[in-house]
């Protein structure tokens, strides 16, 4: 009875889990395109010269408006990052983290005379936010306010997917949508667009309204690796670029997850055939 | 502790500390010549587990503390600092998040098999208060651990579990400006949750010592509820059950490890990667996993004193067992009836779960709609969270006192070795 209670047990909560987990995703919305990660599974890892494509979709179109605060010009040479290699295991020593750096001016005082200066990054600094502070932002972006991408593939829902839809996921609005003035129709744009839709209830547009205009469009980019920019292409690479800015440890944690599961299984082994042995005359 | 000590020091220099502090002498008898009944399953293997968990929760926790900034400008930079440059941050920091769970898991299989065996009756009443006094404290410790990263969440979720308090007649609003430090959620909030976070976990070991001081004077009860009667029904403690709970340990490391490595974000919400802004509040403020059930509860009820007290209450429940069941068999493996009900309460519990990461009004069965009841429709997560949370109560109030009373149990066997054997002469 027992076995059977606990079978039972373990399939509720597997139902809680299971039931549980989407009712966080966001209402409205259509839920984020499949898409196939390089990193995805207990092998994953990033695929460097995806980060690479990514990082130029970033520096040449996203920081215009979002900034990258948590991440460091050093941390683009670290390892699993999209400018590590070998040669340079201090990633302030790499060739291409010191020439990104050196493109990005940063605010600093002069320690001679305390003035208000600016000097070309180093590796130890942040990529420096586009907008002095958040008024600023929000003034030049019709009062919405870009999100700093360092997180961004973690704090949604759906991760790197709901990025990549979001960029790909622009339609023209259905007849009987009053798109506002500064928004922008998505799909995949969490919201409620109940009060903008003229038809009926039943069969309210799923999305919401964005005020980023579509930033990406087919060869807006020139990748150096050859890959055809198209715009599904960008969007994929700089959404892969993204969940490395906001997991950099991904590959890490992966790798030392095998070797420790690994570790764990074979002790588990160990002790299970000590237990029978310690255990071999008493009944229980 | 019970029993005499039948520790003999070996070495000149253990007898010279034997006569002085007789530590090695408790050491001994509490965890190698401590006899444990025969027939402990593996829901017994919790206990050890949990010592794990705390142990675990404490050691992350004091690394991260050595690298955390509690103040509102700088917590959720901290946070991501721990997780980017510190080395082995992101292994720390996943195992604190997610150790915080393990917990749960853990506490909460510990709790149930407590319940099924009938582990909180005489004479282990106090023990079962302890444990009770070891959760509550649990889950004040989780909660401002939670807070602690600052992010949307943390911030939002303090916001709405210290409101509670307001619903407090007369007082209410002292209280929540006491516990603010404020009269909004701001840095004095984070900082004497810091201070707290820290504390309460040294309670939590404070407690955990009485609760096996407890247990020890007692002795452990097991599948059958019968009390070890002869040698034969008992065995040491080590190595009987240090390997078996070894065992037990190092498959939950597994699952746990499964988790930090490979769904680190799993248990957590998106929303708590995006720092704390007052003027934005998330679209769902759901608490942890954990406390999903009883969130349930605070929200079926319309009034918001109510609810609070309901909430409390169900809280109250647990520390009320041992006076509630007035059954005098002590293992549901001999109340047939019972473990039915105990069947349903589990169901009702996880059901209480799903509605509370719900939106009360949500219908349960999408697209259908029946008829409105204390405004709100009968198809929707509020009425199903009232019924759960009515069996959730009926289960300790009325179900537990009357069913010990006219229940018809099983007959329990005289002693924990007779049916062991029994079933051991059976195989051979």
């Amino acid at each position: 009875m027992l076995r059977k209670l606990s079978v039972l047990a373990a399939a509720v909560g597997l139902l809680t889990v299971g039931v549980a987990g989407p009712a966080l995703a966001n209402g409205g919305a259509k839920e984020a395109k499949d898409v196939h990660w390089s990193f995805e599974g207990p092998f994953g890892k990033f695929d460097q010269a995806q980060l690479q494509r990514g990082f130029k979709v970033y520096r040449e179109v996203c920081s215009a408006c979002h900034s990258l605060k948590l991440v460091a010009f050093r941390n683009l040479g670290d390892k699993g990052a999209p400018f590590y290699n070998e040669k340079y295991p201090n990633s302030n020593d790499n060739p291409w983290v010191k020439a990104i750096a050196k493109d990005y001016e940063i605010g600093d005082i002069d320690s001679e005379t305390g003035d208000a200066i600016k000097r070309p990054a180093t590796g130890a600094d942040h990529f420096p936010s586009p907008f002095a502070n958040e008024a600023a932002a929000r003034a030049s972006n019709g009062g919405a306010l870009p999100p700093d991408m360092s997180l961004l593939a973690k704090a949604r829902e759906e991760g790197p997917a709901h990025i990549y839809s979001v960029v790909t996921g622009y339609k023209t609005p259905p007849a009987g949508l009053k798109v506002p003035t500064g928004g922008h129709y998505n799909e995949y744009f969490p919201g409620d667009l109940t009060s903008a839709w003229s038809g009926s209830h039943e069969h309210v547009p799923p999305g919401g309204f964005i005020a980023m205009a579509p930033p990406l469009k087919d060869g807006l980019v020139t990748f150096d690796d050859g890959t055809k920019s198209t715009l599904d292409q960008e969007a994929k690479d700089v959404s892969a670029f993204l969940m490395w800015a906001a997991e950099p440890k991904l590959e890490e944690r992966k790798q030392t997850g095998f070797a420790v599961i690994l570790y764990l299984l074979l002790l588990s082994g160990l002790l299970f055939a000590s237990y029978k042995t310690v255990w071999r005359n008493e009944s229980h | 502790m019970s029993g005499h000590s039948t520790y003999q020091p070996k070495t000149g220099f253990e007898r010279w500390l034997d006569a002085r502090l007789p530590i090695v002498r408790l050491g001994y008898d509490s965890f190698v010549d401590y006899p444990t009944p025969r027939n402990l399953n593996y829901w017994w293997t919790f206990g050890g587990i949990l010592s794990l968990c705390l142990a675990s929760q404490l050691i992350t926790g004091i690394i991260l503390v050595m690298h955390y900034t509690p103040s509102a400008q700088g917590a959720f930079a901290s946070v991501e600092h721990i997780m980017r440059d510190v080395n082995y941050g992101w292994l720390i920091r996943y195992m604190h998040a997610n150790g915080a769970s393990m917990f749960f898991i853990a506490v909460y299989i510990h709790m149930l098999r407590g319940l099924y065996y009938g582990s909180y009756k005489a004479p282990r009443e106090v023990l079962w208060l302890l444990g009770c006094v070891i959760y509550l404290l649990m889950m004040a410790t989780a909660f401002m651990g939670y807070v602690l990263p600052w992010g949307q969440m943390s911030f939002h979720g303090a916001v709405v579990i210290t409101n509670l308090f307001g619903a407090l007649p007369l007082v209410g609003e002292s209280i929540t400006t006491w516990l603010w430090g404020g009269f909004a959620v701001d840095n004095p909030t984070l900082n004497r949750f810091f201070s707290l976070h820290y504390l309460l976990p040294f309670m939590i070991a404070g407690v955990v010592i009485l609760h096996i001081w407890a247990l020890h004077v007692v002795g452990q009860n097991n599948p059958t509820g019968v009390e070890p009667k002869s040698k034969a029904d008992v065995l040491p403690f080590t190595p009987y059950a240090t390997v078996k709970d070894g065992f037990a340990m190092s498959v939950f490391l597994i699952l746990f490890a499964f988790f930090v490595f490979y769904m680190p974000n799993a248990l957590g919400h998106a929303d708590n990667y995006i720092e704390a802004n007052p003027l934005v509040t998330p679209s769902h403020i759901v608490p942890e996993w954990y406390f999903l059930p009883f969130y349930a509860i605070l929200r079926a009820v319309p009034d918001k004193l109510m609810g609070v007290l309901a909430m409390f209450g169900a809280i109250a429940c647990l520390f009320a067992l041992p006076w509630l069941d007035t059954s005098k068999v002590r293992s549901m493996r001999y109340r047939p009836t019972a473990k039915i009900y105990f069947v349903f309460f589990l169901v009702a519990s996880c059901i209480l779960g799903v509605c509370g990461a719900k939106l009360p009004d949500d219908p349960v069965i999408p697209h259908l709609t029946t008829f409105q009841l204390m405004g709100s429709d009968l198809n929707s997560f509020v009425w199903l969270s009232r019924i759960a949370a009515l069996y959730y109560f009926a289960f300790f109030l009325i179900v537990l006192p009357v069913l010990g009373l006219v229940e018809k149990t099983l007959p329990v066997p005289d002693s924990i070795a007779s049916p062991a054997l029994s079933a051991d002469a059976h195989k051979g």
